[in-house]
C-alpha cells in the first residue's frame, strides 16, 4: 500500500507533525549493513565498539540487507565488488541510505589513477547520502557522518516535490 | 479471577494482536516499490542459482539406515574400548556377538544385494544412412535436466 510514500501534494499540520514522527523513528533506530571491504572496516569495528559506542545512536548491525536501513561501504569497491554492492543495495528494504567511508569509496583513494581494479567512488553504482573523509577516517568522522544523516533524515518530507520545470509548462 | 489458563488465553490473544496491529501500519507507512533484483533470494550479493529445494536419489536411503547402525555400533564400542581390560573376557565375548550380529546382517544385506545400484544405461542413437536418427528407448528422462532459469522474476 504505502499510503505516506510521497502520496501528499500538499503539506498541512498534520502532515508536518506525522512526518516529523515518521523521520524521528527512522533516525532512531538505523542498523547498518555490515560491509566491511578494507581497512575502513576495523575502523567501523571500533567506532561500534564500546569505546565509541554506536548504540547509544541506536545504530547496530545487521548481517542481512533485508533488515538493513543503511550501507556503510568501508572500504576499497573493486570492480568485481561493484555489481555485488549494487545488488545488495537493491536488496536492501526502503527507505535505504549509504554512507561511503573513507576515500577508496569516496572516489577512488590512492587507487584514483593507477588503480586498474577499483571502481572510482561507490557513487558510481549507488547513491550516497553521506561521503566520510578520510583514510581511514577516525571513529568520531564517522560518527559526525552519521549525525549528518540524521539531519538529512529530518529533512525528509512525505509531499511530493514538484519539478519547477514541469509547473511553469 | 482468571485461571491460569486464562491468562495464557490472553497472552497468546494480545501477542497476535501486536504482531497484526504492527504488520497493518508498517503496510500503511512502508514504500512499496519492488523490482527483480530486490526480490531475488540474498544470497551474499551473489546471482542465486537454480532452485532452493535439491531431491537426492531414494537409494541413498538404504546407505543412510547402513551407515547409522555402523554409527551406533562404533559409539558403542567406545566405551567398551575403555573397560573392556577390567571386564575381562566376558565383556570381549558380549562385544563379539553384538558385532558379528550387525556383521550377518551387513553380509545378508550385500547378499540380497541392497547396496547394488542399478546404473543407468544410456543408449547411444544410431545414425543410418537414408533413414535419420533412430532413437531407442532412451534411458534419460529430458524433462528433469530442465533448468529453472527462465521461471524466476518475472
Amino acid at each position: 500500500m504505502g499510503l505516506l510514500d510521497k502520496k501528499y501534494h500538499d503539506s498541512n499540520i498534520i502532515i508536518v507533525n506525522l512526518e516529523s514522527a515518521l523521520n524521528w523513528a527512522r533516525k532512531s533506530s538505523l542498523w547498518y549493513e555490515q560491509f566491511g571491504l578494507a581497512c575502513c572496516a576495523i575502523e567501523m569495528m571500533a567506532t561500534a565498539a564500546s569505546r565509541y559506542d554506536f548504540d547509544r545512536f541506536g545504530i547496530i548491525p545487521r548481517s542481512s540487507p533485508r533488515q538493513a536501513d543503511v550501507m556503510i561501504v568501508a572500504g576499497t569497491v573493486t570492480m568485481k565488488m561493484a555489481s555485488r554492492i549494487h545488488k545488495l543495495y537493491e536488496q536492501m528494504s526502503e527507505p535505504r541510505y549509504v554512507i561511503s567511508m573513507g576515500s577508496c569509496s569516496n572516489c577512488g583513494g590512492p587507487y584514483w589513477e593507477h588503480g586498474y581494479h577499483v571502481l572510482k567512488g561507490v557513487d558510481k553504482v549507488i547513491p550516497v547520502d553521506v561521503y566520510v573523509p578520510g583514510c581511514p577516517p577516525r571513529p568520531e568522522a564517522l560518527l559526525e557522518g552519521f549525525l549528518k544523516l540524521q539531519e538529512k533524515i529530518m529533512n525528509e518530507t512525505l509531499v511530493e516535490k514538484k519539478d519547477p520545470a514541469i509547473e511553469k509548462e | 479471577m482468571l485461571s491460569d489458563f486464562g491468562n495464557v488465553l490472553l497472552f497468546m490473544l494480545y501477542g497476535s494482536l501486536f504482531v497484526a496491529v504492527a504488520l497493518f501500519v508498517a503496510k500503511l507507512v512502508r514504500p512499496h516499490r519492488p523490482n527483480a533484483d530486490k526480490l531475488s533470494t540474498y544470497e551474499c550479493g551473489e546471482e542465486p542459482i537454480g532452485d532452493a529445494r535439491i531431491q537426492f536419489n531414494n537409494r541413498f536411503y538404504i546407505i543412510g539406515l547402513m551407515f547409522l547402525i555402523f554409527e551406533v555400533e562404533i559409539l558403542l564400542l567406545f566405551p567398551w574400548v575403555m573397560v573392556f581390560q577390567d571386564l575381562g573376557w566376558y565383556a570381549f565375548s558380549a562385544m563379539l556377538v553384538f558385532v558379528s550380529l550387525i556383521f550377518i546382517g551387513f553380509i545378508y544385506e550385500l547378499g540380497k544385494g541392497h547396496l547394488k545400484w542399478d546404473l543407468p544405461s544410456p543408449a547411444v542413437p544410431e545414425y543410418q544412412e537414408g533413414v535419420g536418427v533412430v532413437e531407442k528407448d532412451i534411458y534419460i528422462d529430458e524433462e528433469s535436466y530442465e533448468t529453472d532459469s527462465d521461471q524466476t522474476f518475472k
